[in-house]
C-alpha cells in the first residue's frame, strides 16, 4: 500500500520558536503511525498544520500523493481527514447523537431528522465497536465515553485518515485498553491512524511505525518492530535516559502520620473513603494504587484539610490534626502536590515568583512590618528555585500560565519540597508530562524521601507507584484491601488488586478469582 | 369567603389582561432567548423596546398604517441589533457594558427625536393603533374564548412567534448550530459553523423582536409614544427568559407570570391599597422570581466571552 499522507519539508515559526523545522514524514495507507515527542517537540503543531488550524510557513502537504491546501478544519474533514484533540470540542448540553451530526445533519427540509441521526450514530458505534447511548447528554457521560464521541464525530464525516492527539491522557488504564481494541478494528477496516503521544510504552503497544520528533525536528521513523524503548526514549530526549529510577533500600524511622479508621464523604453524601488505615514512617515513600476514581482523591483531601472526614483519625507525630484546617496545617510541616495543578496548586494569572510562595506568604521573610510584601526576599526565593529546579524560561515575571504543563509543575515541586516537610502528599505528580520532566520529579522525590521525609504518592500510573514505592497499598471502592511490600508486588498483582480482586487469593489462582466476582 | 378574593384577582378578565400585559415581554424574551443562546449577554433589550416603540409611531404616524408602523419597529430595532452585534461580536467590547450604553443611548435618543420632529416633551400625537380583533369560534368557548377570543393581533403574533422560536431553537438544523455556538464556539467552529455569522444574525434577530415588544406599546396596547414608556420591561423580559431557563415555553410562562402581576396590580388599585406599593409588585415578583431560581438556571457556557479565533 502507498503513502496516504505525506507531509513534506513542513516548517512553522511562532514569535521567538520554530516550533517544526522542516518536518517530512509519510504515513502509509491502513497503519496506525505513532508521533512521539516530549511536550514542546511540536507534534500537535505539526498536526494542527495538517489539520488546517494553522497555516505552515513553508513546505507542502499530500494526500494520496497530491499536493493540498488546507485553510481551515472544514477543508481537512472535505478531504476525510479526522482529529480528536486532547481538548475535546464537545457541546455537554447536547446529547451524544447531535455532537456527531453538528453541520452535517441528516434533515428534513432544514428540520434535523433526529431518528435517522440516532440509527445513524449508533450503527457506526456498532461497526467499530464503540459503546455508546446515542441518546445520552455529553454531560453526563464519562471522559472515555467523550472521546468515543469524539472518533465518531469524525468517522460520521468518513474520515480516512485519524489523529489523536494524545488520546490517552486522560484515560485510566482500563479505558485506554478499550481505547486501543477500538484503534485496531479501526485499521482492518480501513481507517489510517496517527497517533499522538509522549508514552512509549504506549507506541510499543499499539503502532506499527513511530516518528520521533525533538524541538521541532524529525529525529527518525522506525518500524516498532525493530525498535525499543531505549532507543525511542533516547531519540526523544536526545541522550541516554534512566528509565528506572535509581534508589537505595529505604530506612524507614519512626511514623510520621497516622491515619486510622478513616470515612470520608464525596460532594455527594455518599462514602467515598472507607475505614481506611495506614501508616507512613519517616524516610519511606508509601504509594497507593487504585484506577482515579477509588476514594483517592478525596482520602488527600481530607488529610490536607480541604474537606472534613466524616469520622476517623489523622494524626501528625502523634497529634490530631483535621481540625486546624489547610492553612495550619500546612505549616504543621505537611506539603501538597495537588492532582489538578491548575485548580489547586497554582495561579495561573499571577507571575511565577508569587507562584513560589503560596501559602508561605502569610509569613516571614515574605512579609514586612507584618503588612507589606518583602519584595526583596520574594525575589531572591523565586531566583533560587527557578535555579535550583530548573524552571524554564528562568524568568520569575513570567506568567504562570505562559509556562508549559512540565515547568507549572516544577514550579509546584519547587516550592512545595523548598519547605523541607516533614510529610509529603502527591497526588498524580507527574501527570501529563514528559520523561525529561518526569525524571526530574522522580528524583526529586526520592531526594525527599533520603534526607527523611515520610510521602504518600498516589498516582494512577502504575510504572510510578512500583518504582517509587517502598509500601504500597492498593485502594479500591474507598478501601485499602492490600498493603504490601514493594519488592512483592508487580504490575499483574497490582491490577488484579486494583479491580477488586481477593487479595487473599494467591497469585496462581489470581484470574480465577477475578471472573468469580 | 375567600374563594371570592381569589375569584376577584384570577378571572378570564384578569387573565385576558396578564396576556395582554404579557406581550411585550414575550417579545423580548425571546429576543434575549435567541441573543444568549448565541453567546451574547442582550442587556440592551430594554433600549431596543424603547427604540421600537418610538419608530414604530413614528413610521405610523406618516404613513398611516400602523402595520407599516410594525415593520420600521422591527427594522428599528434590528439596527441597533446591529450595533450591539458589531460591537460585542466584532470589536469584543464588554457585552454589558455594550448593552447598557444602548439602554441609555435610545432613552436620549427617542427623547430627542420627540422634541426634534413633534416639538414636544414627554407624549407624541395620537396615531393609528392595531385593533383588536375577535376570533370567530375561539371566542365562544366558555372562560378561554373569554381570554384568548379578544384581543390584539399582535398578541396572536406573540403566541405564535413562541412556538416558531421552539422550532426554530429544537428542531431546525439551524437551532441545532445556535445552540453549539452559544455553549462551546471553538467545537462549533472546528466542524465549520461560522460563529461570528450566527451571532451577528442571532444578535439582529434578538433586537428586531425587542423592537416588535416596543411597538406593541405604541401601536397597538395604546396609541402613542411616551417617553421611558419601556418601563424596564426589557429587564423584566431578562428576567423572564432566565426564569424560563432560556427556553421559548418557560420564559413565555414566566411573562405570563410578570404580566399577571402587572394586571392584579391595577386591580388593587381598585381594592385602594396605596398606588405606589402596588405599583411594586411585577418588580419585586421579578426579583422574588430570580433570587429564588437563578441558581438552579444555567446560562449558555459561552455566555459573555467574545469568540477569538486561535
Amino acid at each position: 500500500m502507498g503513502n496516504v499522507l505525506e507531509i513534506d519539508r513542513i516548517t512553522k515559526r511562532f514569535p521567538g520558536v520554530v516550533a517544526n523545522d522542516a518536518v517530512s514524514l509519510d504515513v502509509e495507507a491502513g497503519e496506525i503511525h505513532a508521533l512521539v515527542g516530549e511536550n514542546g517537540s511540536g507534534k500537535s503543531t505539526l498536526m494542527n498544520i495538517v489539520y488546517g488550524l494553522y497555516q505552515a510557513d513553508s513546505g507542502e502537504i499530500r494526500l494520496n500523493g497530491e499536493r493540498v491546501e488546507i485553510d481551515d478544519p472544514r477543508d481537512a474533514i472535505n478531504l476525510g481527514l479526522g482529529m480528536v484533540f486532547q481538548h475535546f470540542m464537545l457541546v455537554d448540553t447536547l446529547t451524544v447523537a447531535e455532537n456527531v451530526i453538528l453541520r452535517a445533519e441528516p434533515q428534513k427540509f432544514r428540520f434535523v431528522d433526529y431518528r435517522k441521526a440516532e440509527q445513524e450514530v449508533a450503527r457506526l458505534a456498532d461497526a467499530y465497536g464503540l459503546r455508546i447511548d446515542p441518546r445520552a447528554k455529553v454531560a453526563d457521560i464519562s471522559v472515555g465515553q467523550e472521546q468515543r464521541v469524539e472518533i465518531l464525530k469524525a468517522l460520521y464525516r468518513r474520515a480516512k485518515v485519524l489523529i489523536l492527539d494524545e488520546p490517552t491522557a486522560v484515560l485510566t488504564p482500563q479505558e485506554t485498553e478499550e481505547l486501543f481494541q477500538v484503534m485496531r478494528n479501526l485499521r482492518e477496516q480501513g481507517t489510517t491512524i496517527v497517533f499522538i503521544t509522549h508514552k512509549i510504552k504506549e507506541v510499543l503497544a499499539i503502532s506499527d511505525r513511530v516518528s520521533v520528533l525533538r524541538r521541532g525536528k524529525l529525529v527518525g521513523t522506525r518500524s516498532t518492530a525493530e525498535t525499543g524503548h531505549k532507543e525511542l526514549a533516547e531519540m526523544m530526549v536526545g541522550r541516554e535516559v534512566l528509565l528506572r529510577v535509581e534508589k537505595e533500600p529505604a530506612k524507614p524511622g519512626a511514623p510520621v502520620a497516622e491515619i486510622s479508621g478513616l470515612y470520608v464523604d464525596d460532594q455527594r453524601g455518599t462514602a467515598a473513603v472507607k475505614d481506611v488505615s495506614l501508616k507512613i514512617r519517616q524516610g519511606e515513600v508509601v504509594g497507593i494504587a487504585g484506577v482515579e476514581g477509588n476514594g483517592q482523591q478525596e482520602l488527600v483531601e481530607a488529610i490536607t484539610g480541604l474537606t472534613t472526614a466524616r469520622t476517623g483519625k489523622v494524626l501528625l507525630h502523634g497529634e490530631p490534626i483535621q481540625h486546624l484546617g489547610p492553612m495550619r496545617i500546612k505549616r504543621k510541616g505537611i506539603s501538597y502536590i495537588p492532582e489538578d495543578r491548575h485548580k489547586r496548586g497554582l495561579i495561573l494569572d499571577y507571575n511565577v515568583a508569587d507562584n513560589l510562595i503560596l501559602g508561605l506568604h502569610t509569613q516571614p521573610p515574605f512579609v514586612e512590618h507584618r503588612l507589606f510584601r518583602s519584595e526583596r526576599h520574594i525575589a531572591e526565593h523565586a531566583r533560587k528555585l527557578v535555579e535550583e529546579y530548573d524552571i524554564r524560561p528562568p524568568n520569575p515575571e513570567l506568567l504562570m500560565y505562559t509556562l508549559s504543563g512540565g515547568n507549572q509543575q516544577k514550579a509546584i515541586v519547587a516550592r512545595e519540597f523548598s519547605r523541607r516537610p516533614e510529610f509529603l502528599i502527591c497526588s498524580q505528580p507527574t501527570r501529563g508530562l514528559d520523561i525529561g520532566a518526569i525524571e526530574f520529579i522522580h528524583r526529586e522525590i526520592i531526594r525527599q524521601r533520603d534526607r527523611g521525609t515520610a510521602i504518600l504518592l498516589v498516582s494512577a500510573e502504575l510504572d510510578e507507584i512500583l518504582s517509587l514505592s517502598d509500601t504500597i497499598a492498593v485502594m479500591y471502592d474507598g478501601k485499602i484491601v492490600a498493603v504490601l511490600p514493594a519488592q512483592e508486588a508487580d504490575e499483574r498483582r497490582l491490577g488484579y488488586l486494583m479491580l477488586g480482586g481477593d487479595p487473599h487469593l494467591p497469585e496462581g489462582d489470581a484470574e480465577r478469582g477475578v471472573t468469580a466476582t | 369567603m375567600w374563594w371570592e378574593y381569589v375569584v376577584y384577582f384570577v378571572n378570564a378578565t384578569v387573565l385576558a389582561a396578564a396576556l395582554r400585559m404579557a406581550t411585550p415581554l414575550i417579545f423580548a424574551s425571546m429576543g434575549g432567548i435567541l441573543s444568549e443562546r448565541s453567546g451574547i449577554i442582550n442587556i440592551g433589550l430594554e433600549g431596543m423596546m424603547l427604540t421600537g416603540a418610538f419608530m414604530g409611531m413614528l413610521v405610523t404616524f406618516y404613513t398611516a398604517n400602523p402595520w407599516v408602523g410594525l415593520i420600521g419597529a422591527l427594522l428599528s430595532g434590528g439596527v441597533v441589533g446591529l450595533v450591539h452585534a458589531v460591537a460585542t461580536v466584532r470589536y469584543k467590547v464588554d457585552q454589558v457594558v455594550s448593552g447598557t450604553a444602548i439602554n441609555i443611548f435610545a432613552g436620549g435618543f427617542t427623547v430627542f427625536m420627540l422634541r426634534t420632529v413633534f416639538d414636544v416633551a414627554g407624549t407624541s400625537p395620537a396615531v393609528e393603533r392595531i385593533p383588536t380583533v375577535a376570533v370567530p369560534l375561539l371566542r365562544r368557548i366558555p372562560f378561554i374564548g373569554d381570554i384568548l377570543g379578544h384581543q390584539n393581533p399582535v398578541v396572536y403574533l406573540a403566541l405564535i412567534l413562541v412556538v416558531a422560536v421552539h422550532l426554530f431553537l429544537f428542531h431546525t438544523v439551524w437551532g441545532l448550530r445556535l445552540r453549539a455556538v452559544g455553549e462551546h464556539p471553538r467545537a462549533a467552529d472546528t466542524v465549520g459553523i461560522n460563529v461570528f455569522r450566527a451571532r451577528y444574525l442571532a444578535v439582529i434577530a434578538s433586537g428586531a423582536l425587542a423592537g416588535l415588544g416596543g411597538a406593541y406599546l405604541s401601536i397597538a396596547h395604546l396609541s402613542r409614544f411616551g417617553d421611558g414608556m419601556t418601563a424596564g420591561r426589557g429587564f423584566i423580559a431578562l428576567a423572564a427568559m432566565i426564569f424560563g431557563k432560556w427556553t421559548p415555553f418557560g420564559a413565555l410562562g414566566a411573562s405570563i407570570l410578570f404580566g399577571f402581576a402587572d394586571a392584579v396590580q391595577m386591580r388593587l388599585q381598585e381594592v385602594g391599597i396605596p398606588r405606589h406599593f402596588v405599583l411594586m409588585l411585577p418588580y419585586i415578583l421579578t426579583m422574588v422570581a430570580l433570587a429564588g431560581f437563578i441558581g438552579r438556571a444555567t446560562p449558555p457556557k459561552s455566555i459573555g466571552k467574545p469568540y477569538e479565533k486561535e
